[in-house]
Order: structure tokens, then sequence, then C-alpha cells
């Protein structure tokens, strides 16, 4: 009894229900036949919101203000980049990825070196770099479209163990974050400095220092997110990540991340991003057209919110 | 224990008070009686159950046990509104002003019959008319936002609020600590209304750790003790010696003031002439020098720049050069969501932990061992910070500070709210950590405090006007050197 009481307190576990709710709708609507096919595919696409819901939940950790709105661009740059480089010849893999890499850490200090120097929201600065990271992959890819490399197509689109490769790296990146935040003097900062900037500078914390690690984590984050996306889907685009701004903060808040900072959840990003994709199932197997899904989707994310929100409030304070 | 007073004369009557909170008892059959016309102190150490009886007293908590008698007549719902119909203000110990809000919007938001057409005007009125009676000579525009005033005016605004008559007569006011963040002159101000206004028929209840204040202040004095009332009898029959007795602490002397003649080292810590103008800073090796001044003259801006002189913010030092006591808990102090345990333990992470990792055992250790040493009163240091009262707060702080390595320890005005013992224990541990070669610059609005360093600089206007050493630290010396920039 006390076990599942100390559960449902947990922030994270309502987006666990909230998935487990839409599954079971969705599963007997098609009469079970498509159960493994539909947790597949969810898992497969959940992945990659999850990679870069992860990097956006230690930005938006560090307070009011703070957010990445560079995702989809650095996604994208990323993506193009690496299949670049990569030409389709399996023994270029790593350097590939490693090339990816580099560009989220050059991006990521890119973006706090604005935030610094010009003394400018992070909203603003960031926006501003993803025009920048854009034209850039708009530069670079000048219309080509480069097959990935066999190995790594293979790779991303297979499953091990009946598991999508791809979810099992979005779970290894989730334990290491949840490591990093639980454990690490790092993850402690990050935390303080999200409860109030100015008592985490009079106590010592090197609050540029953590913060720049910050918008360096989360944009590689999402470069190695653009590096899968782009290998799994046989080709990068260069609107591959746009759909990926909005639902990176909106898997991080429903996840039951506190919004105004210091306080963080890894599991309930999983629940989020699992759900998020299985709405959108949901309303397509129930043949409903784009504008109706928009709608219904929005209505089922402010209703989550709000269920989340009223939980939060009478527990925790 | 109690006094047999006609039952017409007591304005507000609490009766065997009892309330627990978990296995802790707040109160244990508490009876006290305020009478029309007379100020009762209320000492006791932090955690005594004051802030809890206050409570009881203007309706916020209901005893589990116990009753209220208003004008001698039994309550059967005792709330916030029947207390404020009948006249109870409260003062917090906490500033409760909206700091995103006007002084007038504030009073505002206390008096709800200040509404329809021109109620900014009646109500700016009123709370400057209060302003001016209680401490003339302020400088508190009724149109300033309360988030840019010092954190005296805001205690000052909110005193001023609280004696506001708007739509019924004022006949208890709870003031908890109000002079702990007030300077000496402002604090004799409000001492003199609550006189005035005592005599004219009010009631007062006040609560403050400054014994001299209250021994020449209150009528009655009501000591507490682990929820218990232990004394309650007129003021003249107490010394301050007595009463620190009847709390329950032991009486110290005032330790030997070291004088270091001829300093010749570098300095710990430097600054240069705030603006050009006055005597630069300088602080040497083991050495406690204290900030004087009226309230507010520059001395946190000090040591705030030392602070961010002698610290960064890329990449910590493996040492720390300076460590911060946060006078001001909610804005630079206190981390809300965590547990006291976290809170203790963030100053020190680096020296707690091997490659990155913090280890749980060490820091359980050293939040234990700082928990008895200045006596934190918690069951659970997994307890959330915010479920401590304001003084334990304080040395949550405190041995946040002194658990780290760093050579000098500035401290804005941390003495706030904490009870004479802790507040005994702590100088004791300052002068042993001085001895042992640690600096410590202390900004304090209490002269005794002030009188316990070893060198002063006395500010004024937001410059060092002054500086003292020795035994020329007095507490006439510091007040006539206040003056001296405003003169010039």
């Amino acid at each position: 009894m006390t076990a599942i009481k100390l559960l449902f307190r947990k922030p994270w576990i309502w987006s666990f229900v909230a998935t487990a709710i839409v599954w079971f709708i969705t599963i007997m609507f098609t009469g079970g036949a498509s159960t493994i096919g539909l947790s597949q595919a969810a898992l497969t696409f959940a992945a990659f919101s999850i990679i870069v819901g992860i990097g956006q939940m230690f930005v938006i950790t560090l307070g009011p203000g703070n957010i990445d709105l560079s995702v989809p661009a650095t996604m994208t740059l990323a993506g193009t980049v690496a299949l670049k480089v990569m030409n389709v010849d399996n023994s270029m893999v790593v350097p590939g990825l490693l090339i990816a890499i580099g560009i989220g850490i050059a991006i990521g200090i890119g973006n706090y070196g604005l935030i610094k120097l010009l003394r400018i929201p992070p909203i603003i600065a960031t926006l501003s770099m993803s025009f920048i990271v854009q034209s850039t992959a708009i530069w670079t890819n000048r219309g080509l479209r480069i097959k990935p490399p066999s190995a790594l197509a293979d790779f991303t689109t297979s499953s091990t163990l009946g598991i999508p490769n791809v979810a099992l790296i979005a779970l290894g990146l989730s334990i290491l974050a949840y490591i990093l935040l639980q454990k690490t003097i790092y993850g402690r900062w990050v935390s303080a400095i999200g409860q109030s900037i100015l008592a985490a500078r009079m106590t010592d914390i090197p609050v540029d220092g953590v913060r720049i690690a910050t918008y360096v984590l989360c944009a590689v984050l999402a470069s190695v997110c653009g590096y899968l996306l782009a290998n799994f889907s046989g080709g990068a685009a260069l609107n591959m990540g746009s759909e990926y701004l909005l639902m990176s903060i909106a898997v991080v808040v429903i996840g039951g991340t506190a919004v105004a900072g210091g306080d963080s959840n890894v599991p309930g990003i999983w629940g989020a991003s699992l759900f998020m994709f299985l709405v959108v199932s949901m309303l397509n197997t129930y043949g409903f057209d784009a504008g109706i899904r928009l709608i219904m989707t929005g209505i089922i994310i402010i209703g989550v919110i709000v269920l989340a929100g009223g939980r939060d409030s009478s527990v925790k304070r | 224990m109690m006094t047999v007073v006609e039952p017409q004369d007591a304005v507000i009557e609490v009766t065997d008070a009892r309330i627990s909170f978990g296995a802790v008892k707040a109160l244990d059959g508490v009876t006290v009686t305020i009478r029309a016309g007379e100020c009762i102190g209320l000492v006791g150490h932090n955690g005594a159950g004051k802030s809890t009886i206050v409570n009881v007293i203007n309706g916020g908590l209901t005893p589990h046990e116990g009753r209220i008698t208003l004008d001698g007549k039994p309550v059967e719902k005792y709330s916030v509104k029947v207390a404020r119909d009948h006249g109870v203000r409260c003062v917090f110990q906490e500033l409760s002003l909206c700091p995103n809000l006007t002084v007038t919007e504030n009073t505002r938001v206390m008096y709800h019959s200040l509404k329809g057409w021109g109620w900014r005007k009646r109500a700016s009125a009123v709370v400057r008319a209060k302003l001016d009676d209680i401490f003339p000579g302020h400088h508190i525009p009724a149109t300033a936002l309360v988030g840019d005033l010092t954190i005296a005016e805001r205690q000052m605004v909110e005193i001023a609020t609280a004696f506001s008559e708007v739509a019924q007569k004022v006949r208890l006011i709870i003031l908890d600590e109000p002079t702990s963040s007030l300077d000496a002159g402002l604090a004799a101000q409000l001492l003199n209304y609550v006189r005035t206004f005592v005599k004219a028929g009010g009631s007062v209840i006040f609560i403050s750790h400054i014994l001299g204040e209250i021994l020449s202040t209150c009528d009655r004095i009501v000591v507490m003790k682990d929820g218990k009332v232990v004394a309650c009898r007129p003021s003249s029959e107490f010394t301050e010696h007595s009463l620190v007795e009847s709390m329950g602490s032991v009486v110290k002397g005032p330790s030997a003031r070291i004088v270091r003649i001829a300093i010749n080292d570098e300095p710990v810590l430097s600054a240069a002439k705030r603006r050009g103008q006055g005597l630069p800073f300088r602080a040497h090796k083991g050495e406690i020098i204290g900030l004087a001044g009226l309230g507010g003259h520059g001395q946190t801006e000090t040591l705030i720049d030392l602070y961010l002189k002698h610290s960064r913010s890329w990449l910590r030092e493996r040492t720390p050069r300076v460590t911060f006591v946060a006078g001001d808990r909610t804005l630079n102090g206190v981390f809300p969501l965590w547990s006291i345990q976290k809170n203790l333990s963030v100053g020190n992470l680096p020296d707690l932990s091997s490659k990155g990792f913090v280890s749980q055992t060490r820091e359980a250790e050293l939040v234990q061992s700082w928990k008895s040493r200045i006596e934190i009163r918690t069951k659970d240091v997994e307890n959330r910070i915010l479920s401590l009262s304001g003084g334990n707060q304080q040395k949550v702080l405190f041995a946040r500070a002194l658990a780290t390595r760093a050579a000098a320890v500035l401290m804005d005005d941390p003495m706030r709210g904490v009870d004479v013992g802790t507040k005994q224990e702590v100088y004791s541990i300052l002068r042993s950590e001085a001895e042992n070669g640690r600096t410590f610059v202390w900004y304090s609005t209490e002269m005794d405090e002030i009188c316990l360093c070893d060198r002063v600089y006395v500010f004024n206007n937001g410059i060092i006007v002054a500086e003292l050493s020795g035994d020329d630290v007095t507490e006439k010396n510091v007040l006539a050197a206040s003056f001296i920039g405003a003169a010039a």
C-alpha cells in the first residue's frame, strides 16, 4: 500500500500512466493486432525525443529563462555534415560521429558566448544562433541527399532482443544523465543554480563554468540525435529537426521537470516521449485528419500539464 | 503561574494550548493573557515555541487542545479573519510584503476595505501618515516598489502597515523580531512608538533576541522553553542576567580581544577606497573585522564586492579564498527545494567528493558533526530547509561557510533571528577559528557584536569614514564615527 502511495508521489509517474492509457486505447482499436509493431515504433521514435529532451532538461533546470532553441538547427547541421564526411563509407562511421559531437561543442560554446558576452537572454541568443546554424546547414547541403553508410543505416533501423537499437542508445544516455544529476558535483551545482543563481554564486559555485558546460551538453546531445536520425531516415533533410523544437520542451515539461528550474526528472522524459508519439499514432488510427490531430494533441498536452501541476503543488510544497 | 486578572481586561486569552507537529511538541500547555494597555515581551531560544504561540494568537494555527477567549468571551471557531476583525495585527519575522508591488499597493493587499474609486490615494495617505508617525524623517516614497527597498525599509513599511487603522481599531500588535533588521536609530524610534501606542490603551507582543530592548520596553516578560512558559513576571523583576538564565543559557563574559600591533604581513583581503573616497579596506590573517555604521550604508555591497573579487565564476579554485554567510537568506542564502543536508554541504562539495562523485557517507558525517556542534533543531537533516525556523536556517548557513577551508569568512549581518545561546556559541567558534588564522569580516547592526571585533571600519553613505582598533572600539566611538561623513 505504502509502496504504491510512494510511487504515486513521484512526479514522473503521471506521464507513464497517460502513456499506458493511450497505448491501451490504440491497441483496443486495432484489436490487438499491432501490439508489437506499435510498441517498437513508439520506442524508436521516442528515442530521438528522449535524447534531445535530456539536453533540454539540463538547460531548463538551470532556472527561469534558460532554454535552448537552437536544438533543431543543431540536429540538421550535425546530420548533414556527418553524412557528407562519411560519404557512404563504412570506415568513416566513427569520424562522422566525432565531427557531429565537435559541431555540438562549437554550437554550445557559441550559445553561451552570445548569452554572456552580449548579455542577451538565452531565448534570443539561442534563436539567433539557430539562424546561423541553419544557414550553414543549407550552405553545406546544397540540395544534395547523401545516403548513410550501410552499416549505420542497418544499425539504427534494427533491433537487439526485440528492442530497437536507438532506444538502447537512449537508455544508456538516460542512465548517464541520471547519474550525472544525482551523484556528481556537477549535478548538485546545476540544481543549485536553478534554485537561486545569486545564492549559488555566493556559495563558491562556478556559475559560468557550469552553465557553459550545460549548454555544450545540450548541443552535443542534439547533434548526436541529429546524427542518429539522419542515418535512421536514410539521409539528412533541412527540416529534419523542426518538430524537435517543441518536442524537446514538451517532453521536459510533461515529464515533471520543474519549469522554474532546480528540479529535474529523467524517467519522466521517457514517459513523456512515449506518450507524445502514442497520442499522434492513436489519433492516426482513429482516422482524424491533420488539423483535428494537432488540436487534440494540444488539448491532451495541456490536460497532462494541468494534472501534473495540481499534484506538484500539493505534494512538494 | 498566571496572575489573576479581571476577565474584561483581557484582549485575548489563550488557555492551555497544545500543538504537536509529529513527535515534536511545539506547544505543551501554554497559557497567556494579554491585557489592554500592556506590552508583553516574549523571549526564548530558536524553536522554543515563540512563533507557534504567535501563530495561534493571530489565528493562523488552531491548537489541538486549549481555549481562546476574546474580551472574556470564549470563541468557538477562531481564525485569521476573526483575529483581524478583533483588531489583531502581526508583523512577521519573514517579511511578508509582495516585492513586485508598491508600498501603496501592499497596503491595499492588507486592507480589503480600501476599495472603489481613489483607493490608491487613500491607501497611500494611510501608510504615509503611519510611517511619518513611527519613523519621522524616513525617506520612503509610497510609490516605491517594495523590491527596490532595503531590508530595513521593507521592515519599516511592514510595521507601518500593521499599525495603520483602516476599518477596525487596532488592539493588539504582534512584533516578531522587528528590530533585528533595523539599526539603532530606527529601533529606538520604533520602541518609542510602541510605548505611545501602549499608553493609549493598545497591546503589544514583542519578540526579540536583544534583551536590553525587551527589558526597557515591556511591562511583562514571558519566557518560553521547549514549548512551555517557564517564567512570566513584570520586567522590573528581571535583569539581563536573570533573563538569560531563565531561558536556560549560561552567561559568559566577553572574551578578551586580541589586539595586533604592527601588522606587516600581506593582507588576506583588500579593497580600494569606495568611489575613490574615504579609507581603503584591508584585512589580515586571524583578524575579526567589524563593518559598522547605520544600516544600509554600503556594508553589504562592500562584502559582495570583496567576495566577487576573490572568487571565480568559471572554474572553482582548489582552496577557496573567501566564503560568505548571507543575511538576506531568501535572496542569496537558501536553496529552497533542498534538504537541510544538501543546503549545508553545498559550499564544500569538492572536499566531500572523489573524481566528481559526491560521497554520501562523507557528506552525512560532515552534516551530523555540524548539526550537533551548532545545535540545528531538527529530527532529520533530510527534512526540507524551509521546515526550519528562521534562526535555525541561519545556523545552517553558518555551518555551510565554516565547514569550508576558506581563509576568510564574510558575514552579512548573519545573527538576525539567532537566539542568545547560539550567538554565544558562534562567538566562541569565531574566536577560536580566528586564533587558528582565519579572517572574519563581519557586518552587524548590533553594537554588542561590533564591540567584539578586533578592528572596525565605520561606514557612512557608501564609503568608509573611520577605522577604530583595539580598545578604541566602543559604542561611543562607533556612534560618533557613524556621523562623520554626514557632518562633513
